[in-house]
C-alpha cells in the first residue's frame, strides 16, 4: 500500500472497516467525531450501516442489538460519553456480546478538558459497569497502532464474545503520521463462532473447551432468549446459586485461557536494564526518547509498552530481568497503572509514578528529570 | 372469530419458562395473547419476529414468547431494537416496554424512535405504576393518585401517551385496553402491519400495587372500571368530544405514512454509492 | 539522537491553520519521504480562538511528536505570535502575517501580509493560509517548494484549486520579495 498521512481517529476507522466492522452508531463527542463523522462517509458507500443515535446509552444499546442481530458494531466517544455508556457494556459482558468501544480520552472529570489529552479513564474503562466482571482494554501509541489495535480490539470481541475497549488519548486520536497499511489480504481477520447444530440442540450460553459459547444471530432460525439477568445455560433468568456462580466465573474463564494472547506488550531495550519505564499511549513515545536519551548518558534505561492494559499484563513486569532495579510509570492521570504496577511488583523493585494532569502531553525533560 | 381459538402454546416457551412471573389480575398476560394472536393471524414464521424488551413487569413478556427475544436494560429497549432492526431489517421487531420503562427513563429513545420513523412496534403497558419495583409513581399516574413515592397523591401532570407519540412523528398511534380483548387483537394487528414506527398504548389494571394504593378494588373491578372509563373513538364524534367527557379515548389515534428509516437508508446506500 | 526539524503553525480558529498542518506534514511525509508527525491544539471556538498545529519532521523516526524548540514559527495572529515567541530557538525562522501582528519584537523576523494579500487580491481572507505556506516553501529548506505544492494541490477542494495555486505562488513572491529587503519587523508598507 502507498504511504499516507492519517491521524489515529482515521486509521481507526480503517482498521475497523478491514477488520469487517458492518455496523457503527455514535452520538457526537470531542475528540472523537473524526471517528463517527468518517464512518457516516465511508459505510454507506459500502453498503453497512451508520447510524447517528440521539445519546451514547442508545449508541452502546444499538451496537449491542446490532451484534446480537449478526453484525460487527462498534461505537465511539470520549468520557462524558463512555461513561454514558457504561450500564450497558455491562450488558454486553454479560449476555456476551462482542463489540468494540473506542474512548478517546480527554481530561476529566465530568466535561473537564474537551480538546486536550489525559489517560484519566484507564480505571473506568476496567471498572466503570457496576458488578464483577472481565472486560479486555487496548491503547495505541501511534497512527499505526491505532489501525492494528482496532483489529485487534475487533477480532478479541469475537473471539471471546465480549465488549473490548480501545483507549486512545487525544494525542493519538489526533497525530497524524506517515503511515504504510498493510494489504486487507494480509491481515487476520476473525469471526464469533457460531452454532451448527439442529436449533432445538442449541444451548446459548453452554460452556466448552474454550469457555466461549457458539452464537447465533437473530433471525438464523436458533430462537433463543438473551438477558442481562444472571442466565443459565439456555439463557434464562436464574437465581439458583450454583448457575449464578457458573455463569460468572466462566465470564473469567474465558478471558483467563486467553490472558496471553490477549497480553500485548513490547519491550525497549530491557535486556540489560537497570531501569525500567513501563508506559501506553502517548506517554510511551515520550518514554522512548527519555530512554534513548539516557542510554547516550550512559544509563541503563529500558522501556516496557503496554499495549493491552486489561487485563493487566502482570507477566510483562513480572517477567522482566533480575538487573532491572527501578519501575517509573509516567501516566497523564494520578497513577492509574501506577498502582497495577505497585500490586504485582509485590515490593520487590522500587516502582516510581510521573503524574501529569495539565492537559498536556508529558515532555522528555520532566521524564528525565525523574528518571536520570 | 375463529383466529381466537388458535394453539396459543405453540408461541410459548410452555416447557422452560412457566409458570409467569405475573400477579393474579394483571392485565399482562392478556396483552401477550393479543400479541400472540396476533403474530398467528399475520402468519409472522417465529425465526423472523424479534421482541425485545425493557425492565419492568412488561419486560419479562419476553422471556415466555417463543420467538427471538431479547430483554434489555431498563428504558433502553427501542435502541436496542433500533440496532436489531437495522443490521436486520427483514424482521420483524416488537418492543415491549411499561409506562416508566417507555416514558420516564427510555423517554429520549421513545421520541427519537417516533421521529426516526424506524419500522418497529413499541407497545407501552400502561398500569400508571412501577409494579415490579413496589409502587412509586411513573410519568402516566394520574394526578392525586397514590405511589410509594406519592404518599400525599401525585401533583405531577401525566404523559398523554398518545399525543407525545404523534407531536414526535410516530406513524400510527393507537390505545387499547385488556378489557376490550377482541378490539385489542385487531390494534395489535394494525400496528405491527404498520410500515413504520407505530406505537400501541395498552391500559392495563395492576390490582397487587396501583389498585392496593388506591382502593380500586379487585382484579375484576378494575377491569370494569377500564369499560367503564375508555370511550371508544368510534363511538365518539372526535376526539375533543370523547376527552369532553372526562373518559378514556381509545382507538386509532394516528395513521399517516411517511419514509420508513430502514427502507431511507437503503436508499441512501444506493446514492453514496453511486447506482 | 535524530536531527529534528521543529515548525509549529499558530492563530485563530478560521485562519486554515490546521488544514496548513497537515498539508505541510502530507508534503514532508508523503512527497518528501521524510518522518513527520503533525499534533494540534486549538480552543472551543471554532472561529477567533487560539488554534496550532505542530510539525515534527526529521529523517529517523519520531518519538515524542509535539513540537519543543522551534525551527521555524509562523504566527498569524498577535496572541499567537506573543504566546508562542518564548518557544522559538535562537536562530528560528520567524514568520508573521504582518496584517494581524504588528506588535513584534525586535528581532529577525518575515513579516509578509499574508491576510491583506489573500483579501485584496483573492477577495477572500481564507487563502492566506495558502500564501502563508508559499511564503514558508521559499524561507525554510526542510521542506521542499514542489512537494508543498503537491500536497496544496491535493487538499484543497477541486472547484478552488487554481485560486489555491495562485495563493501559493504569491507567498512564494512576497517571500522572495522580503528575502531581498530583508524585513525588519512593522516593515509590510514595502511589499
Amino acid at each position: 500500500m502507498e504511504p499516507q498521512l492519517l491521524m489515529g481517529n482515521e486509521a481507526c476507522v480503517e482498521g475497523a472497516i478491514v477488520a469487517g466492522i458492518t455496523f457503527y452508531a455514535g452520538y457526537p463527542i470531542t475528540p472523537s467525531n473524526e471517528i463517527g463523522e468518517i464512518m457516516s462517509r465511508r459505510l454507506p458507500r459500502l453498503g453497512r450501516t451508520f447510524i447517528q443515535m440521539e445519546d451514547e446509552i442508545a449508541s452502546m444499546a444499538a451496537v449491542i442489538g446490532a451484534s446480537i442481530a449478526g453484525a460487527k458494531a462498534m461505537t465511539a466517544t470520549s468520557g462524558p460519553g463512555f461513561s454514558l455508556m457504561q450500564e450497558n457494556i455491562g450488558f454486553a459482558a454479560m449476555a456476551e456480546v462482542p463489540c468494540v468501544v473506542v474512548n478517546v480520552m480527554r481530561g476529566g472529570p465530568s466535561t473537564g478538558l474537551p480538546t486536550l489529552p489525559s489517560q484519566g479513564d484507564v480505571q473506568q474503562a476496567r471498572w466503570g459497569t457496576h458488578g464483577d466482571h472481565p472486560i479486555i482494554v487496548l491503547t495505541p501509541s501511534s497512527v499505526r497502532e491505532a489501525f492494528d489495535l482496532t483489529i485487534k480490539a475487533v477480532n478479541f470481541s469475537e473471539q471471546y464474545r465480549t465488549p473490548v475497549i480501545m483507549l486512545m488519548d487525544e494525542v493519538i486520536g489526533h497525530l497524524r503520521e506517515k503511515v504504510v497499511l498493510p494489504q486487507p489480504e494480509s491481515i487476520d481477520i476473525i469471526n464469533r463462532a457460531r452454532p451448527t447444530c439442529p436449533p432445538e440442540w442449541y444451548r446459548p450460553f453452554e460452556d466448552n473447551k474454550s469457555g466461549v459459547p457458539l452464537m447465533a444471530a437473530f433471525g438464523d432460525g436458533y430462537r433463543y432468549h438473551i438477558t442481562g439477568l444472571t442466565h443459565d445455560e439456555m439463557g434464562f433468568p436464574t437465581t439458583k446459586p450454583c448457575e449464578v456462580d457458573a455463569a460468572i466465573n466462566r465470564l473469567f474463564k474465558k478471558i483467563r485461557q486467553g490472558f496471553d494472547e490477549i497480553m500485548l506488550c513490547e519491550t525497549f531495550l530491557t535486556d540489560d536494564a537497570t531501569c525500567v519505564i513501563v508506559a501506553y499511549g502517548s506517554v510511551a513515545r515520550t518514554a522512548k526518547s527519555v530512554v534513548l536519551q539516557l542510554r547516550t548518558a550512559g544509563k541503563k534505561a529500558g522501556l516496557l509498552k503496554l499495549q493491552t492494559l486489561w487485563p493487566f499484563p502482570r507477566r510483562a513486569i513480572e517477567g522482566l530481568p533480575q538487573s532491572v532495579k527501578e519501575l517509573y510509570v509516567p501516566e497523564m492521570n494520578m497513577g492509574q497503572i501506577y498502582r497495577e504496577v505497585l500490586r504485582v511488583n509485590q515490593g520487590r523493585r522500587t516502582v516510581r509514578k510521573i503524574s501529569k494532569v495539565d492537559g498536556e502531553l508529558i515532555t522528555p525533560q520532566e521524564m528525565v528529570q525523574v528518571v536520570a | 372469530m375463529a383466529y381466537r381459538n388458535i394453539n396459543v402454546y405453540q408461541y410459548l416457551r410452555h416447557e422452560k419458562k412457566f409458570p409467569l412471573i405475573w400477579c393474579a389480575g394483571c392485565g399482562n398476560g392478556i396483552v401477550l395473547g393479543s400479541i400472540i394472536r396476533a403474530l398467528h393471524t399475520l402468519g409472522l414464521p417465529k425465526d423472523q419476529v424479534v421482541m425485545v424488551s425493557g425492565i419492568g413487569c412488561s419486560g419479562r413478556t419476553s422471556t415466555y414468547v417463543d420467538v427471538n427475544t431479547l430483554h434489555t436494560t431498563h428504558g433502553r429497549a427501542l435502541a436496542f431494537a433500533t440496532g436489531v432492526k437495522l443490521a436486520r431489517p427483514e424482521l420483524t421487531v416488537l418492543v415491549v416496554m411499561g409506562d416508566g420503562d417507555a416514558l420516564a427513563i427510555g423517554g429520549n429513545h421513545f421520541i427519537h424512535a417516533a421521529r426516526r420513523n424506524i419500522d418497529m412496534t413499541a407497545f407501552v403497558y400502561n398500569n400508571n405504576i412501577y409494579g415490579m419495583t413496589g409502587g412509586q409513581m411513573s410519568p402516566t399516574t394520574p394526578q392525586g393518585k397514590i405511589a410509594t413515592t406519592a404518599p400525599f397523591g401525585n401533583i405531577e401532570q401525566s404523559f398523554d401517551v398518545m399525543r407525545l407519540a404523534e407531536a414526535a412523528g410516530a406513524t400510527f398511534a393507537a390505545r387499547g385496553t385488556v378489557f376490550d380483548t377482541d378490539r385489542l387483537d385487531e390494534l395489535v394487528e394494525l400496528a405491527i402491519r404498520k410500515n413504520g414506527f407505530s406505537v400501541l398504548e395498552i391500559l392495563s389494571p395492576c390490582p397487587t400495587i396501583y389498585g392496593r394504593h388506591n382502593k380500586l378494588g379487585s382484579a375484576v373491578d378494575m377491569l370494569r372500571h377500564l369499560d367503564e372509563d375508555t370511550v371508544s373513538l368510534d363511538e365518539a364524534e372526535n376526539i375533543a368530544d370523547a376527552i369532553k367527557s372526562g373518559k378514556i379515548p381509545t382507538g386509532v389515534f394516528v395513521d399517516i405514512d411517511r419514509p420508513e428509516f430502514c427502507e431511507s437508508y437503503a436508499a441512501l446506500v444506493k446514492k453514496a454509492q453511486g447506482k | 539522537m535524530a536531527q529534528q526539524y521543529e515548525i509549529r503553525l499558530a492563530g485563530l480558529g478560521g485562519q486554515g491553520i490546521i488544514l496548513a498542518g497537515i498539508i505541510l506534514a502530507e508534503a514532508a511525509g508523503i512527497y518528501d519521504g521524510k518522518f513527520v508527525a503533525q499534533t494540534q491544539a486549538y480552543g472551543a471556538a471554532a472561529r477567533g480562538g487560539f488554534s496550532r498545529s505542530d510539525v515534527v519532521i526529521s529523517d529517523e523516526e519520531i518519538h515524542y511528536p509535539k513540537a519543543q524548540m522551534l525551527d521555524l514559527l509562523l504566527a498569524m495572529s498577535q496572541d499567537a505570535y506573543d504566546d508562542n515567541l518564548k518557544h522559538l530557538k535562537p536562530n528560528g525562522i520567524l514568520i508573521v502575517d504582518a496584517t494581524y501582528v504588528s506588535q513584534v519584537a525586535d528581532t529577525q523576523v518575515y513579516a509578509i501580509p499574508f491576510s491583506r494579500i489573500a483579501r485584496e487580491r483573492f477577495g477572500r481572507e481564507n487563502v492566506a493560509n495558502i500564501i502563508a505556506l508559499g511564503s514558508l516553501s521559499q524561507l525554510t529548506s526542510h521542506v521542499s517548494e514542489q512537494a508543498l505544492e503537491q500536497a496544496v494541490m491535493k487538499r484543497v477542494p477541486k472547484a478552488h484549486r487554481e485560486m489555491n495555486r495562485q495563493a501559493f505562488e504569491a507567498g512564494k513572491g512576497a517571500a522572495r520579495a522580503a528575502l531581498r529587503l530583508s524585513v525588519r519587523p512593522g516593515g509590510d508598507e514595502d511589499i
